[in-house]
């Protein structure tokens, strides 16, 4: 096993160099544990040993300067990382007493609990807005009135109902990159999971869409677990209820998210908050 | 000294232009050249084919007599080798690609069959007619039928359906597959609910173009043995046969200029074909392209 490099250079505010959690989840409320946690890209490590606690029903977000990792740290919660030609992952993650980087967990079956939004809004194309929303959902059971709650419930869910409900039938690339972003959170709501990575879902959109995303983030929040990487600081301060600030593969604080922002730890969460650097 | 320069490295040079312009003349002439070529031929084809062509050229069977003879059966071989071409390559072909583009490892004896795909593809056709007639004629007792003239039309057209539904497979953004894993797809049901119906424009189109070109092919036919003769329609797959660019070339060598008249209005409707089934392709194209877009 390689050893860690500690990020050097740095002088710590704390007394305590080596701890980086401070939000005091306890074991018993996560829904997610990693443990060692890496990822390369072939040779390339873009995780080098990440322990985390992801607490229950709360929206954690995960920020930090491009390239350190945090996409790749929410790609390897589902094993989206593993589909990438030439990366791997080593160390544990658990989700639902379970790790999910045994080899008898079928990473299609965990994806189906565990949804994903993406940077880019990627509805089906050749899909109508109805189709969509349902395209997760195994065949049978869907059709008729069953899929019909199904469709109206995550399209509310997802703040889009009154929009679309008059143009169910029309393709979903139809919409605006807006409304395609939010289609995208319904169809990955429908499969009803637990939990839902949200991949800089509004670095594509306008302010206004964006606004909009937020809103639906905080309705979303109690019922279903959230962990949203962005690179905006604003945004990560207004959608979350902790914040893990990641650099060049590792965690360096994880803390509930006023206190992130507004008395860091580290220095070296200090200075990328306050743009000194990144 | 130096302003001087300037003023003379802007201004044009009465040799620059004098090349330029004998450039576009050497450019419009290697256009014009093979355009005169083709609209001779064909007015040429069209002026001895077409007085020929009525509703009992298409109707007859061939004939001792020029006058008498009709293509009908040469078209139905044609038409039933088309089917059958189609029924065997495209399974064949989209199977191959799914398996080169979504499973296959990247390794060596992949690599191996993607460079013979690539030079399959310009074997010229002969080599096809006698593979096809040691393999399915004698080997599979296949015997000359129209089963055995489509399995050769089809090693024909395999190499080329293989690469245009790989080309249009990857074509298929990786977001859209990222999208269908994260909702839970397998990779099967990626491939059928996303990935094939994405490239299905491209697939027929490919597949269209390769059938338009077997359907002229005339070397492979003839070494598997078609018969230039057929005064009947066939009535299985395993019937005797012959196809449109067989009866033609059975009718241009012959001495008789009457029949080299035939062998025109023949041309004609082989043409016709070939540009209704190259329309189809783009119309499919345009339609399927913009249910996606």
């Amino acid at each position: 096993m390689e050893t860690i490099e500690p990020i050097s250079g740095h002088k710590e505010k704390g007394g305590d160099e080596d701890r980086r959690d401070y939000t005091g989840i306890r074991d018993g409320a996560a829904v997610i544990k990693t443990v060692a946690l890496r990822a390369w890209f072939g040779s390339l490590m873009a995780l080098k040993g990440v322990d985390i606690l992801i607490a229950a029903g709360a929206v954690t977000a995960i920020i930090g300067p491009s390239g350190c990792g945090k996409s790749t740290f929410i790609r390897t919660l589902n094993r989206m990382h593993e589909g990438v030609p030439g990366a791997r992952v080593s160390g544990s993650v658990y989700f639902a007493g379970q790790d999910i980087y045994d080899p008898k967990v079928n990473p299609v079956m965990l994806r189906r609990r565990i949804g994903m939004v993406f940077q880019k809004p990627n509805p089906f194309p050749m899909m109508s807005v109805k189709d969509n929303v349902l395209a997760g959902i195994p065949l049978q059971g869907t059709r008729g009135s069953a899929g019909d709650d199904v469709l109206e419930r995550s399209l509310r869910q997802a703040a889009l109902w009154d929009e679309v409900k008059d143009v169910l039938d029309k393709p979903g690339t139809s919409l605006s990159g807006g409304q395609q972003q939010r289609l995208c959170i319904a169809r990955a709501l429908a499969i009803e999971p637990e939990i839902l990575l949200m991949d800089e879902p509004c670095s594509a959109l306008d302010p206004i869409a964006t606004a909009k995303i937020e809103d639906l983030i905080h309705s979303l929040r109690g019922g279903i677990t959230i962990i949203i990487v962005t690179h905006n600081m604003q945004q990560a301060a207004r959608v979350s209820d902790y914040t893990a600030f990641f650099y060049m593969g590792e965690l360096v604080e994880y803390c509930d998210t006023d206190t992130l922002f507004k008395s860091p730890h580290k220095t070296r969460t200090e200075d990328y908050i306050t743009g000194r650097f990144g | 000294m130096r302003k001087k320069g300037i003023a003379q490295d802007l201004s044009f040079r009465a040799m620059d232009e004098k090349i330029e312009k004998a450039f576009k003349a050497i450019m419009a002439l290697a256009v014009m050249v093979p355009f005169v070529i083709l609209a001779v031929l064909l007015i040429d084809t069209a002026v001895d084919g077409l007085p020929r062509l009525g509703w009992d050229f298409l109707t007859g069977f061939p004939s001792r007599f020029a006058a008498r003879a009709g293509i009908l059966s040469p078209l139905a071989g044609s038409a039933i080798l088309m089917i059958l071409t189609a029924a065997i390559a495209l399974p064949l072909g989209i199977g191959a690609a799914i398996y080169l583009e979504e499973y296959a490892g990247k390794n060596a004896v992949t690599a191996f069959i993607e460079i013979n795909i690539s030079n399959l593809a310009g074997v010229p056709s002969i080599i096809y007619g006698l593979l096809g007639l040691g393999l399915f004629v004698r080997f599979m007792n296949m015997g000359r039928s129209l089963l055995a003239g489509a399995a050769t039309l089809s090693l024909m057209v395999l190499p080329m359906i293989i690469m245009a539904a790989r080309e249009s497979m990857r074509m298929v953004p990786g977001d859209l597959r990222e999208a269908a894993y994260a909702l839970g797809a397998d990779k099967w049901t990626t491939i059928r609910k996303i990935v094939l119906p994405l490239s299905l424009p491209g697939i027929l189109t490919g597949v269209i173009l390769s059938l338009s070109r077997a359907i002229g092919e005339t070397a492979p036919i003839i070494t598997i043995g078609a018969l230039t003769y057929v005064a009947f329609l066939p009535d299985s797959v395993m019937s005797p046969f012959t196809a449109l660019p067989v009866q033609i070339f059975n009718w241009i060598s012959r001495p008789q200029s009457d029949f080299h008249v035939n062998a025109a209005a023949g041309i004609i409707v082989l043409l016709v074909i070939m540009i209704l089934m190259n329309s189809l392709a783009i119309a499919l194209r345009y339609r399927l392209q913009r249910r996606i877009d």
